[in-house]
């Protein structure tokens, strides 16, 4: 499926917003400018977070079939960086500003067959390509994975929609997903598209390489939310510009770079191009890498991170890292 | 929006197969071309697959085809080196250890079929090999034939226009097919939601050069007057196939005996490259004397001496209207072939939301 990602903003009217579960609602837009969305894509909303402009990219769940009405859905948890607030704070008749669908994680129709896997609020980048492989009649499993069934989204819909082909992994039910067992089942004309927290992420890659499965059929998207660790305050110094910041829970280091000052190059502020990296000259800490840029390798090796995703954490005091710019 | 008559630049459906190249032109090597406005690079798996991705790379849109294919399935940016597989995934970054999770070029949907390569550069959930348009008689048992590739400079629908009507034969092709019964003679035109047929037959007349080598092929020292038929059979959007041939006359095939003569289908199937641009892929296939390969070479030199002259006007016409935009075409009775082309075309357009809807009719008081 092409891949599109000419940006191109628009207005949004919000025509409802309901709870799906406590932590995630749904939200239904209506563009101004619709076109017909293909499954993979996301849109980029403008949202102000304390005083700023900033923006924030939600994967499509569903849209009607001419693009008219396409709905979002946002899940507020302690981590999050102020986004969701304001988009749950959103009701009906309020208007937003948003991109016409962008696709970065397109989905190729015509692989032998599919599995689609999702963690927690990840089933919202993978729900649109499941309905569009069932209408094709592909051969795909749709594993859901999620702590508790009160906070999993869409579970009834999905069941109604994809019968035996929805595979459900609940904790607190018992029934965790085994990603090793997953990937171990796997043939080697399978796709698997996956979105969800990093550590499902690193471990599914893992598992992936270690089955020698093809690279190129391990397909994901990353919103570059998600890390190993809590975030937490740390302070960035960067000795050759007399620079030094603090980086709260809710910002990136990249930010916080931006608003001391710094020139920052970057590209995709999500980990995945590496144009952020930063050299670490000297951590008091432990560099929590969020990115998909850099191998296990080098993450292993501490001397480089990407700042747009990546933070430093330790037990107790405030981390500090010293770094130097490109 | 503009009515079929004065649409003279017609956009295309991109919800359809289009041959992109001959099964011959399909290996490994890499071929560039358009289909439908999208530049492709197209080349052939080692396992045979034909396969056709966007000719462009991810990273700064370098065209593929100018690349290198590596290993089984894959093809490499002749600029970075980016690679990818046949699914259009990155397979390796070079500069990197890992592959960015976006890296990807779309793989366009392709079918092989009749000796063509097909391919969807529409939505690619509607693409059902099933839809492929019918050429059977390419490559069926009791057929045989070749054909060519014509690189025309116009709209696609000028050579459409120009093969629903056969009129034109009189006066463009008067050396080889043309004759004067063919514009005095009667024609019957019928149509459903996908297929256009235009029926012409004329009978006991004068063989012209072309049909009377042909009957003396086939039956040695063949004189006389002779049934000529010409069945056009047009499947949206853009594949015709024209039923042609002809009979010593009163031996019956108006009624369908065709035993006494010779039957061949001139196949046809025009890929829009661009608005004023097309790939006109065609073929003379026969159904007799089908040991001759001198025969095959005959018909294909002939044919392709006729549609030189065809290629010529076509140019001419596509010049002719846009030295003119603001003359518009008229019709006459002999474009009904032509027209419910147009029409079923448009519908299609519409569907996709490439042309405004109808105003609806004005109701006479
Ligand atoms: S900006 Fe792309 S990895 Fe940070
Ligand atoms: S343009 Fe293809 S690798 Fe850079
Ligand atoms: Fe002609």
């Amino acid at each position: 499926m092409a891949a599109s990602n000419s940006e191109v903003w628009q207005r949004g009217r919000i025509v409802e917003s309901r709870a799906l579960t406590p932590r995630i609602r749904r939200i239904v837009i209506e563009p101004s400018l619709p076109v017909k969305v293909v499954p993979g894509a996301h849109v980029d909303v403008r949202i102000r977070v304390a005083g700023e402009d900033d923006r924030r990219s939600y994967s499509i769940v569903d849209a009607t079939a001419d693009g008219r009405r396409i709905a979002l859905s946002v899940l507020d948890s302690p981590r999050s960086r102020g986004g969701a607030a304001v988009m749950h704070g959103l009701r009906e008749g309020d208007e937003i500003e948003l991109t016409q669908p962008l696709v970065d994680f397109p989905l190729r129709i015509g692989a032998r067959r599919y599995v689609l896997l999702a963690g927690g609020i990840g089933i919202t980048a993978v729900s649109a390509m499941a309905v569009t492989l069932a209408a094709v009649r592909s051969d795909y499993t749709l594993v859901y994975v999620g702590r508790s069934r009160s906070e999993m989204a869409y579970v009834g819909e999905l069941q109604a929609l994809h019968g035996d082909r929805l595979v459900l992994h609940v904790g607190d039910e018992g029934t965790p997903l085994d990603v090793r067992a997953l990937v171990g089942a796997i043939e080697d004309d399978t796709e698997l598209y996956l979105c969800g927290p990093i550590r499902l992420m690193d471990a599914v890659r893992r598992a992936w390489v270690d089955a020698g499965l093809d690279a190129p059929n391990l397909r994901f998207e990353t919103f570059g939310n998600s890390g190993w660790f809590d975030p937490q305050e740390f302070v960035v110094r960067v000795p050759a510009l007399g620079l030094e910041a603090t980086v709260g829970p809710n910002t990136s280091m990249l930010e916080a770079l931006e608003a001391a000052g710094a020139d920052m190059m970057y590209d995709c502020r999500k980990g995945e191009c590496g144009l952020c990296e930063v050299l670490v000259l000297d951590l008091d800490g432990a560099i929590d890498h969020r990115d998909v840029f850099y191998s296990e390798r080098e993450k292993n090796a501490t001397g480089k991170m990407c700042c747009c995703v990546s933070r430093v954490v330790t037990q107790g005091a405030t981390p500090v890292v010293t770094i130097q710019t490109t | 929006m503009k009515d079929s008559t004065v649409n003279k630049v017609l956009d295309y459906p991109r919800n359809a197969w289009y041959v992109a190249a001959w099964d011959h032109e399909v290996n490994r090597n890499i071929l560039s071309r358009t289909v439908a406005g999208r530049p492709l690079a197209i080349y052939r798996t080692e396992d045979g697959q034909p396969v056709a991705l966007a000719d462009a790379c991810w990273h700064r849109l370098a065209p593929l085809s100018m690349g290198k294919l590596v290993g089984r399935d894959g093809i490499q940016c002749p600029y970075h080196g980016i690679r990818y597989n046949s699914a259009g995934r990155c397979i390796s970054m070079p500069a990197q250890e890992t592959i960015n999770p976006s890296a990807t070029v779309p793989s366009f949907p392709v079918v092989e079929r009749f000796r063509f390569v097909w391919v969807w550069v529409g939505d690619p959930t509607l693409a059902e090999p099933s839809l492929v348009p019918d050429m059977s008689q390419m490559d069926a048992a009791g057929w045989t034939g070749d054909g060519l590739t014509i690189e025309v400079a116009c709209n696609y629908q000028l050579v459409l226009d120009n093969l629903m009507d056969l009129t034109h034969e009189e006066f463009l092709h008067g050396s080889s097919i043309g004759q004067e019964e063919l514009s005095e003679s009667d024609f019957v035109t019928s149509h459903t939601d996908t297929t256009v047929t235009v029926e012409r037959w004329m009978l006991d007349i004068a063989p012209p050069p072309f049909w009377l080598k042909n009957m003396r092929d086939r039956f040695p020292g063949f004189e006389g007057n002779v049934d000529r038929w010409q069945i056009i059979h047009f499947e949206a959007p853009s594949t015709i196939c024209i039923d042609v041939g002809v009979a010593k006359a009163g031996t019956g095939a108006p009624q369908g005996d065709r035993s006494q003569g010779v039957n061949g289908y001139v196949m046809n199937t025009i890929t829009p490259e661009r608005d004023r641009s097309c790939h006109y892929f065609w073929s003379f296939q026969r159904n007799y004397r089908l040991e001759s390969q001198l025969i095959t070479t005959q018909l294909r030199d002939g044919v392709s001496r006729v549609f030189k002259e065809d290629e010529d006007m076509l140019i001419a016409q596509q010049a002719a209207i846009d030295a003119n935009p603001d003359y518009e075409f008229y019709s006459l009775n002999i474009d009904s072939g032509g027209m419910w082309v147009r029409r079923l075309i448009e519908r299609r357009l519409e569907a996709e939301g490439l042309l405004p809807a109808a105003p609806v009719a004005a109701i006479a008081s």
